[in-house]
């Protein structure tokens, strides 16, 4: 089938102003809209801009607003979008670079302050223990990839520049609650502020944007109780 | 711009990083890396890393050591499996230690599951070697190494291609990389360079690799002359999502999976009686195709199914929840009730740069080529001989890829810069311009398309003579092709469609090697299978494959396999 597609176009370098473009690919519905995007760059357009690599919902470099909604790239598929017409535009929030290419820098800063490693004196012959049941506290957590679907999905995020977000704070989730931790409290002292977990109000649009289903509205509201019960 | 740095690592995948943590912090590093260093393609990894805890049931480091040679068909460099199998428990544990939440055990240890080719008592019967954490092990090790590296403070350049890796007198210079950002050449002078650029599954149409996996790091220090090691040896992983090539871990048949053909027969029975569905993987693929080939495809199609049907909702969600929503997403299979279609898809190279236990890259006489390393999936250690086993990849760049960085430390107190050329980018300055000046003719995209697509026809599982040569006359067309390669987009920033051109140049050279080194051996061992030379020939090839590239053509030569421990005998399963 042919399915039209209207893809947000910008380079500074070039254009005064951000435009729409429309292109119609041939594609099957079982075909990833990353498919599309390839067909469109490789055999009409080849000035379009956008990032991608592993292209199943590992690496996390497709994100994009696909029909409103952002998402990853490789992970949507035509037949999702019944309407016969894609709409693919950058994250928002996030500075547009070109097209669909958006300056990930400042994200990155904001996982790097929360410290994204493990803090642990101890270093033990063999592995530390820790029960199966503990390991299950992080089990959701580790699934994110840092596409930044969900900060870039957040209302709050994206009116007050402040809020770090919801990815640095899934970051955070599956530190304080790793058993093996020891900063647990510094952590959570942190993230016990506006910028911290309690400009979140439960908007829950992060959780329904995650690619990797990682409930994070639910991860957020955890870190709030701990800090209630720690405080 | 030129940047001088004491070391340059390039590539952020598992190797790079974790070399990049044993570089003295008085030592002014560079990570360079085409992506953000947590898109690499190690987070694809998915069932396990391999290491003889005895968490689950005894083992030992001699059993993993044994399996490693002969999954690779002993073609393996023993003192390097003896290394990988000594070393992996102390790795693990100490991936453990710096955060890496592995699944755990009901008292609290590490928990493993069975691999294909990894077994007890050397071959008596599978044994539960694979650390794992669910089925993002890859993914979760990334991001471990990627924080120790933020909290290290590593310089790291992100969305930088390399372009051209300068050795003057055997001796590294530096390296030309392009800026996606900008659109801007910077050289990168350094005492030491790391290429830890990873494999090239693109050569080949159907595969698992990401769309950055196009082994620029091993391609440009061919074309600067280094000899590229047992390029023939080409993995193709059995279980590949149909008509995409996504991979589905082997850890869905160590859970319990099986393989069936149309008939429903477990058909691995016939060709691996003891191991069956846990065979190593050029055995399993080669049934599969075997399968297909003889009409037994499902419903007469060029696929199989995977029947994860009876392992159960509950540890399906705990042990391989990635792959049941690759399947539901890209399939709409619920892997609880129905079989995945599967396809053998090419996932991983066992030749590359040759080097040493230590990382150091070797030059045809064997002598290190100084201030040059190489770890992972781009080089050739050989760890993997013709075969790799599942899990000893990921051991594999953790292991070497530290110790490459340890012998950069070590060495850094000699190095000096070489200054032998003072401008390093004139080469790449002049490719670019003049890959840039035509104003029409044919894109990258059909050509690529015709390379992998020969590459699969050619010189895939099942190989042969007359087909190769065939191959390697109609990559002769596919090089001329390229010589009038059409650029469409013509601004500097995030011009993905230069860069894809010149990854091209990189799939075109290294398709070259690999249909050249198979051409050349003339027998079957590992994942190299001849149809006209259907056996291994120990007496005459019991040797590495090494291709160069020489001012007067390619040049193929052979060097001797290490045997320490384990002599060669007929490899069944």
């Amino acid at each position: 089938m042919e399915i039209k597609f209207r893809i947000f176009r910008f380079d500074p370098d070039v254009d005064a102003q951000p435009y729409y473009k429309e292109y119609f690919v041939q594609a099957q519905g079982n075909e990833r809209v990353l498919d599309c995007l390839n067909r469109i760059k490789w055999t009409q357009d080849g000035t379009l801009g956008y990032r991608m690599s592993c292209a199943h919902g590992v690496c996390g470099s497709d994100a994009m607003r696909i029909n409103g909604k952002c998402g990853l790239a490789c992970q949507k598929l035509v037949k999702d979008f019944d309407s016969g017409e894609i709409l693919v535009e950058p994250l928002p929030s996030f500075r547009p670079l070109k097209d669909l290419i958006v300056d990930m820098n400042p994200f990155f800063e904001r996982v790097a302050q929360i410290r994204p490693y493990l803090i642990a004196s101890d270093t033990p012959e063999k592995e530390r223990l820790q029960s199966p049941e503990d390991r299950k506290k992080m089990d959701l957590a580790i699934r994110c990839i840092l596409c930044a679907c969900c900060s870039a999905s957040c209302p709050v995020a994206n009116r007050d520049d402040a809020f770090r977000g919801p990815a640095p704070l899934v970051q955070a989730f599956r530190r304080i609650f790793d058993s093996r931790d020891e900063e647990k409290l510094q952590r959570l002292d942190q993230l016990n502020n506006k910028e911290g977990v309690w400009s979140c109000v439960n908007h829950f649009e992060c959780t329904r944007a995650c690619p990797k289903e990682i409930p994070v509205t639910k991860c957020i509201n955890l870190i709030k109780a701990e800090i209630k019960k720690t405080g | 711009m030129e940047f001088i740095h004491d070391v340059v690592i390039v590539g952020s995948g598992l190797a790079g990083l974790r070399a990049a943590l044993e570089i003295p912090v008085t030592a002014k590093v560079a990570l360079l890396s085409k992506v953000f260093p947590t898109r690499s393609h190690s987070g694809a990894a998915q069932g396990g890393i391999s290491a003889a805890l005895g968490n689950e049931e005894p083992d030992s480091w001699e059993w993993h050591m044994y399996d490693t040679v002969k999954g690779g068909d002993y073609l393996t460099d023993q003192d390097a499996a003896e290394t990988l199998a000594r070393d992996a428990e102390r790795a693990v544990y100490e991936l453990e230690h710096i955060g890496a939440p592995f699944n755990r055990t009901s008292d609290g240890k590490i928990a493993q599951r069975a691999f294909g080719g990894h077994t007890r008592n050397f071959g008596e019967g599978p044994v539960k070697r694979a650390c794992y954490a669910s089925d993002r092990t890859g993914r979760v090790i990334l991001d471990t190494l990627y924080g120790k590296a933020v909290e290290k403070s590593i310089q790291i350049f992100s969305e930088f291609v390399l372009i051209d890796l300068i050795v003057e007198r055997g001796k590294v210079s530096g390296l030309v990389a392009y800026e996606l950002a900008t659109g801007e050449l910077h050289t990168f002078r350094a005492r030491a360079v790391l290429i830890a650029t990873g494999g090239f599954g693109g050569v080949y149409k159907t595969n698992s690799n990401c769309f950055s996996n196009t082994g620029d790091g091993v391609y440009l220090s061919y074309r600067a002359g280094i000899p590229l090691e047992d390029m023939e040896f080409v993995q193709f992983h059995p279980t590949g999502i149909h008509g995409l090539g996504v991979l589905i871990s082997e850890a869905t048949r160590g859970e319990g999976g099986i393989l069936r053909n149309n008939a429903g027969q477990r058909f691995m029975e016939l060709y691996a009686p003891s191991l069956k569905d846990l065979a190593p993987r050029d055995v399993v693929s080669r049934a599969i195709w075997t399968e297909i080939r003889e009409g037994r495809g499902v419903n007469g199609e060029d696929y199989v199914n995977l029947d994860l049907t009876h392992i159960g909702a509950e540890r399906i969600e705990d042990k391989l929840s990635d792959i049941s929503s690759f399947a539901k997403i890209y399939l709409g299979v619920d892997v609880t009730t129905d079989p995945i279609a599967v396809t053998p898809t090419c996932h991983y190279m066992m030749g590359g740069i040759p080097t040493d236990l230590n990382g150091r890259v070797l030059n045809r006489f064997n002598e290190p080529i100084v201030g040059l390393y190489s770890a992972g999936e781009a080089a050739c250690v050989s760890v993997h001989g013709a075969n790799r086993l599942g899990t000893n990849s990921l051991l594999d760049l953790v292991v070497f890829g530290r110790r490459a960085g340890k012998m950069i430390a070590e060495e850094l107190k000699q190095l000096d810069f070489n200054n032998h050329s003072s401008n390093l980018d004139e080469v790449s300055r002049h490719r670019i311009e003049s890959l840039l000046a035509p104003s029409h003719g044919e894109r990258s995209f059909p050509i690529r398309n015709d390379l992998q697509t020969l590459m699969m026809d050619r010189c895939s599982v099942f190989r042969n003579e007359a087909d190769m040569l065939k191959g390697l006359s109609g990559l002769e067309s596919i090089k001329d092709r390229y010589k009038s390669i059409f650029i469409q987009n013509r601004n500097p920033r995030y011009n993905t469609d230069l860069t894809e051109a010149l990854e091209l140049e990189c799939l075109i050279g290294l398709a070259e090697t690999i249909l050249k080194s198979a051409i050349a051996r003339q027998e079957s061992r590992g994942a190299h299978y001849r149809e006209d030379f259907p056996n291994r020939d120990d007496k005459n090839w019991l040797k590495h494959t090494m291709i160069q590239n020489r001012s007067d053509g390619t040049e193929i030569f052979y060097k001797p396999v290490n045997i320490s421990r384990f002599e060669p005998k007929a490899r069944t399963y």
